[in-house]
């Protein structure tokens, strides 16, 4: 109990010092957790879109194995994205291996499969509703998914913040692929598990509680604008 | 009682003049089946509809009203039988020159005005009119900028109206429309099929309310279990059903 006071009291000083070491930390775990955020989206939007909206043969296995995804074992992707960067891979030559861009590479194929299974959940449902519409409409599958991506946007918003969650709480891949180097590509996570390891759990559970706030702030504004949204009857 | 020519009475809306009968018309239906599994449920169809007419169709819950309607949109693939649109195949080239409104309207998540810029930029339709044009038409003008789905459902289906009408179709079906409307709201789509009507659209209605049909109707389809009973125009039908089904049903009585 005495380490949770001491962890408060040392979270409640680090944010208001605003220390330069902690402002990196998050700065970086921010970067790397939006950057992936931003090509997972890119990425498994339009594969939801297509899947939500498409019927064809083998799609129910397609979902199932989409959805499966969702749970990828972290240190197992870190590993295959290690064995893929590292210098005797095939991508090795690259000279990616615990840069931040790694760790972006990483957190992207983790929450890529969660941001398809979800916005294709989204997708489909928008998709059942407007159907019929579309098809006296004789609108173009394009300007379907087009169509159906603009009216979802609030509810692709909460799929994106899924995946952001995802991302920014995730450990196992980023300590294997970023090898957790002060300065370059220690987050706030690997950064918890150092200060565990050492021993320092004051610290460590002060750097959680900042993380945790960080995606309490993120998750509030999201659900404002959600809220908002659907009081106006856009979502 | 009113008649349509009474039911138009804004001067705005009657100001369009008739327009040539499109070339879809006559439309050809020869032998038309549609079957779920076994069970046939609606049963060698043969039909002419001709331009200039609103054509109602009737009949009781389960007769294949909408089905009909679907098929002859093109919504759904008949089992067997053609259908032939001014001799031209029911393709998307002809689907794209017809409209649909369905009993509960599908609205986009987006303003009143962003509904009809959705059709317009679909089908190139901004050259026909502008959406200031369209939402005058259907009384919606200053509800332009709120969201679709805050509208009333009287406002509702008449922008549903005013998206089918923005391309001005050559067909439009209308699949009980005014079912869940008050007096007033199902006054406010009739003004909009005369408009359409007028302005050489052809109209194909089914409702359930006979006053309507009476209304609006130039001439009646009375369809039963799957097929049509009787085609005739809209006073004969109403003077002198010729079908005991169809009697029973102007008289209120339950048809099995």
């Amino acid at each position: 109990m005495q380490n949770f006071a001491e962890a408060f009291t040392l979270a409640f000083d680090l944010m208001l010092s605003a220390d330069d070491d902690l402002l990196e930390i998050i700065g970086l775990s921010l970067r790397v957790s939006l950057m992936a955020m931003a090509i997972s989206t890119l990425i498994g939007l339009p594969i939801g879109a297509v899947i939500g909206m498409s019927r064809f043969r083998g799609r129910g296995a397609t979902i199932i194995l989409l959805n499966a995804l969702m749970g990828l074992p972290p240190v197992v992707v870190g590993l295959c994205v290690y064995l893929m960067l590292s210098r005797a891979g095939p991508m090795g030559w690259m000279g990616l291996l615990y840069t931040p861009t790694a760790m972006i590479i990483a957190q992207s194929i983790l929450i890529t499969p969660i941001i398809a299974a979800l916005s294709r959940q989204v997708i489909e449902d928008l998709h059942n509703e407007y159907a019929e519409q579309f098809r006296s409409l004789c609108v173009p599958p394009g300007s379907a998914i087009a169509a159906l991506l603009w009216d979802a946007r609030y509810g692709l918003l909460t799929v994106a913040l899924a995946g952001f969650g995802r991302a920014v709480a995730e450990v196992g891949a980023v300590i294997i692929v970023g090898g957790n180097i002060e300065h370059l590509t220690r987050v706030m996570t690997t950064a918890i598990a150092l200060e565990t390891s050492k021993g320092d759990l004051a610290l460590a559970l002060a750097l959680g509680i900042v993380l945790l706030s960080i995606a309490l702030l993120v998750n509030a504004a999201v659900m404002g604008l959600r809220m908002t949204a659907t009081r106006f009857s856009y979502a | 009682m009113l008649e349509r020519a009474q039911i138009l009475d804004r001067p705005a809306l009657a100001a369009g003049a008739r327009e040539e009968p499109s070339a879809l018309l006559p439309c050809e239906v020869r032998g038309l089946c549609f079957k779920a599994g076994d069970k046939q449920l609606i049963g060698n169809i043969d039909l002419t509809l001709v331009a200039g007419q609103v054509t109602i169709i009737l009949g009781p819950n389960g007769s294949g009203k909408t089905l009909l309607v679907r098929l002859l949109h093109g919504m759904i693939e008949p089992s067997s039988g053609e259908i032939s649109w001014g001799g031209m195949p029911l393709d998307e080239a002809t689907r794209k020159r017809q409209a649909m409104v369905f009993q509960s309207p599908v609205l986009l998540r987006r303003s009143v005005a962003a509904n009809i810029e959705f059709v317009l930029n679909l089908h190139d339709g901004s050259k026909l009119q502008t959406v200031e044009e369209i939402l005058h038409m259907a009384g919606l003008d200053d509800k332009a900028s709120q969201p679709a789905r805050l509208l009333s459902g009287g406002e509702r289906q008449r922008l549903a109206m005013a998206r089918a009408l923005a391309t001005r179709p050559d067909i439009l079906f209308l699949d009980e429309p005014t079912a869940s409307l008050d007096p007033a709201s199902t006054l406010a789509i009739e003004n909009i099929v005369s408009l359409a009507c007028d302005r050489g659209t052809k109209i194909i209605f089914i409702t359930h309310d006979i006053g309507q049909a009476r209304r609006l109707g130039d001439e009646v389809i009375f369809m039963h279990h799957g097929h049509i009973l009787e085609q005739s125009p809209a006073k004969r039908f109403f003077d002198s059903p010729s079908s005991t089904q169809a009697q029973d049903y102007l008289a209120g009585r339950i048809v099995l």
